[in-house]
């Protein structure tokens, strides 16, 4: 004990020794790795000696582009119009398997739109990975507010001296410590089309007029399906953070609030949430990183589909990663999203920095 | 404006009473302080006057109307706290505004009273500063301001200053003083410290375990204890007290003495004192003068010397300890022997228990 008191330096480094190297090896690390594989064409298992390709893999991920196709015209020059009177317009191929546009080369369609007669198609280099990096967004613009608020009135309802405020306490945390996986198990059975809980649920109380959804096999429901089972999930965690921060807050300054003749909303408005400032920082950052990394329930459930409607960009990264032996390109997804989820942190500092 | 009536109050917590039935009647425009060691149910009476805690029987009135029941804010209290309680988000200007927002004040009213506030509690250039750029000194009045400026019909104030330094705290103590003159609005004051008691009250009301012990002037409570905690509650240092047996009784006069105090003759001021029993005799560390034929007679353990007074610690003839405060810078030897005198006006007889 004496010789430890002496050497504060070495004792301490040895105590840091271990959390220092399990850092370094499973995160650092691998972090600096995924940089330099995503300049290469680094295959999981393949016989060939990986290359340095550039910025390549980059290119192929976010390459987008605008093309305009005309109508087709008859011999008169007017624009042919189909059975259905829509316009018909020459394929997408002409452009993007032309030798005149070696630049668009293997670009696929991932949406268009009309404009006068002709036809505004943006073209990506990878339109599944363009649809995951949209759902992604989607899905945290979603979840961030609508988990946060909940949670945080979650936590100004159990943060009253009532009792067996425990209970529900529990009851709201329960989920938490259960695995994402279990919970996404369970929630496929609770969305299931035919027999499902949530539908049979629905029907009644409806007294049977509604009609059962496949809520994951549905382009139009899966993602919400997702979110809010995801919203379900983790609320009870962010709870404890909003929780913790309200007990800072100290009992005097409502007591004073009372004394002035504050009104509940008002009590909320000019003591509590300003001192929850802090906390609502890291809620907020927490959750949108969370929400960026969502893999488990999309693997569990959906697998991206139906027709990709619940890609998101981990699962393209793990799927490209592994499920195609491509580490480059998983490498390169994971870069692009740190570098998303980087931006994005510091705009959020920014924007609720301390004036 | 209001005078306040409290009758019968009581408060528990469960089985434990911690307020046992106050009986206080409170003038308009008066200062009455609140005092009583740690633990007496000060502060626990005063929130129940502010209607921070539930009042479990007696009435409260407040202006001539029952408020038992009534909401802090409707009873027309401010009440300035010891941690401040001021808001930690808000400028110095919003702070003291606070209340008039609440209540949806114009714009053009919060400037005016704020800097009305600002100007009695001399601190308009302070208004735009942060809690956090503010010393301790600075903040208590910025609470005290934000109860200025909602014009209240009762001050309240739970222990102000104990979060002050010693110098900062006699300032403030004075500015208070000075503030209840000019707004001339009834304040109530709780404190552990008697010197506050003593500089601010009217009335003091001193509290133990829950009860009232004596209500009066500082003066009247000073000179004239009604038992053995005021007694020896108020004043520093504190009342000697000398266990003496009781030798005769005359109509209001006993004649007592002890082992190290030759027999002397004080009033009984009406307190149950009998002959043959013993009796507890109160003598005020100032009221005791060194004299060649003192009565009390002992040895010096200790000498503080302050300049303006000297405090002796004395160990009498019978084992027990004295302590004299002499009003002159006096140089005394460790072990030197001294006999006392003293005023027998001066003292007071108390029953042993009280």
């Amino acid at each position: 004990m004496a010789s430890s008191l002496k050497n504060p330096d070495r004792t301490g480094w040895a105590f840091a020794l271990p959390g220092t190297v399990l850092i370094l090896t499973f995160i650092v690390i691998p972090f600096f790795f995924a940089f330099a594989l995503s300049m290469t064409n680094q295959r999981l298992i393949s016989p060939n000696p990986t290359e340095y390709v550039g910025l390549k893999n980059y290119r192929d991920l976010l390459g987008l582009a605008v093309v305009t196709l005309e109508p087709e015209r008859d011999d008169s020059g007017a624009v042919v119009i189909d059975d259905d009177g829509e316009i018909v317009y020459p394929r997408l191929r002409t452009i993007t398997r032309s030798d005149d546009y070696p630049q668009y080369r293997g670009m696929r369609e991932w949406f268009r739109w009309q404009s006068g007669e002709d036809a505004r198609i943006v073209i990506a280099s990878d339109v599944v990975f363009m649809k995951a990096l949209v759902n992604t967004l989607l899905f945290v613009l979603v979840v961030a507010p609508v988990q946060g608020g909940l949670a945080l009135v979650l936590a100004l309802l159990i943060n009253q001296r009532l009792r067996g405020i425990n209970i529900f306490r529990t009851i709201y945390f329960m989920p938490v410590v259960v695995s994402i996986v279990v919970v996404s198990l369970l929630w496929r059975f609770i969305y299931d089309g035919s027999d499902g809980l949530l539908n049979n649920v629905l029907s009644w109380i409806t007294f049977g007029a509604f009609q059962p959804v496949d809520w994951l096999g549905n382009t139009e429901t899966a993602l919400g399906a997702i979110m809010a089972m995801s919203i379900w999930q983790a609320v009870g965690f962010h709870m404890v953070i909003w929780l913790s921060g309200l007990q800072t807050i100290s009992p005097t300054l409502y007591e004073a609030a009372a004394i002035e003749g504050a009104s509940k909303w008002q009590t909320f408005r000019y003591v509590t949430w300003p001192g929850l400032r802090h906390t609502a920082v890291l809620v907020l950052i927490v959750i949108t990183m969370q929400a960026f990394a969502l893999f488990a329930q999309i693997d569990v459930m959906t697998s991206g589909g139906p027709l990709d409607s619940t890609q998101t960009v981990v699962f393209q990264a793990v799927e490209r990663g592994y499920g195609k032996q491509d580490i480059s390109g998983g490498s390169t997804i994971s870069v692009i999203l740190f570098v998303i989820v980087l931006t994005i942190s510091l705009i959020q500092r920014y924007l609720t920095r301390e004036k | 404006m209001a005078d306040l009536r409290l009758k019968g109050l009581r408060k528990s917590y469960g089985s434990a009473e911690v307020i046992r039935g106050v009986d206080i009647d409170i003038e308009d425009g008066e200062f009455v302080v609140f005092v009583g060691p740690s633990g007496c149910g000060k502060s626990t009476l005063l929130r129940m006057i502010a209607g921070l805690e539930d009042i479990t029987s007696g009435t409260l009135e407040i202006g001539g109307k029952r408020v038992n029941d009534a909401q802090p804010k409707e009873r027309g209290v401010a009440m300035v706290f010891q941690s401040y309680a001021i808001f930690p988000h808000m400028s110095v200007r919003e702070n003291m505004a606070f209340g008039l927002t609440i209540a949806g004040a114009s714009k053009a009213e919060k400037e005016q009273k704020v800097a009305e506030a600002a100007r009695i509690l001399q601190m308009e250039h302070l208004l735009d500063r942060r809690p956090s750029q503010l010393s301790g000194g600075q903040r208590q009045r910025v609470a005290i301001g934000r109860a200025i400026t909602r014009n209240p019909s009762v001050f309240l104030f739970d222990e102000p200053l104990s979060n002050l330094d010693a110098a900062l705290r006699m300032d403030m103590r004075m500015e208070i003083g000075k503030l209840h003159s000019q707004l001339d609005t009834t304040m109530i004051y709780v404190t552990h410290d008697q010197v506050e008691a003593m500089t601010l009250a009217d009335k003091i009301v001193v509290l133990k375990d829950g009860e009232v012990m004596q209500i009066g002037s500082p003066m009247e409570l000073y000179h004239n204890p009604a038992n053995l905690f005021v007694a020896g509650f108020l004043g520093a240092p504190s009342m000697n007290f000398l266990q003496v047996d009781v030798l005769d009784v005359q109509g209001e006069e006993a004649k007592v003495s002890n082992p190290s105090l030759e027999p002397i003759v004080v009033k009984t001021a009406g307190r149950p004192i009998e002959a043959g029993h013993k009796a507890t005799l109160g003598v005020r560390p100032q009221h005791l003068r060194v004299s060649e034929t003192g009565q009390l007679h002992g040895n010096v353990t200790l000498a503080e010397r302050l300049g303006s007074e000297t405090v002796a610690d004395l160990r009498l003839d019978d084992g027990s300890k004295l302590i004299a405060a002499f009003a002159e810078d006096k140089i005394l030897d460790v072990g030197q022997r001294l006999s006392l005198d003293f005023d027998s006006d001066a003292a007071h007889l108390f029953p042993v228990d009280g």
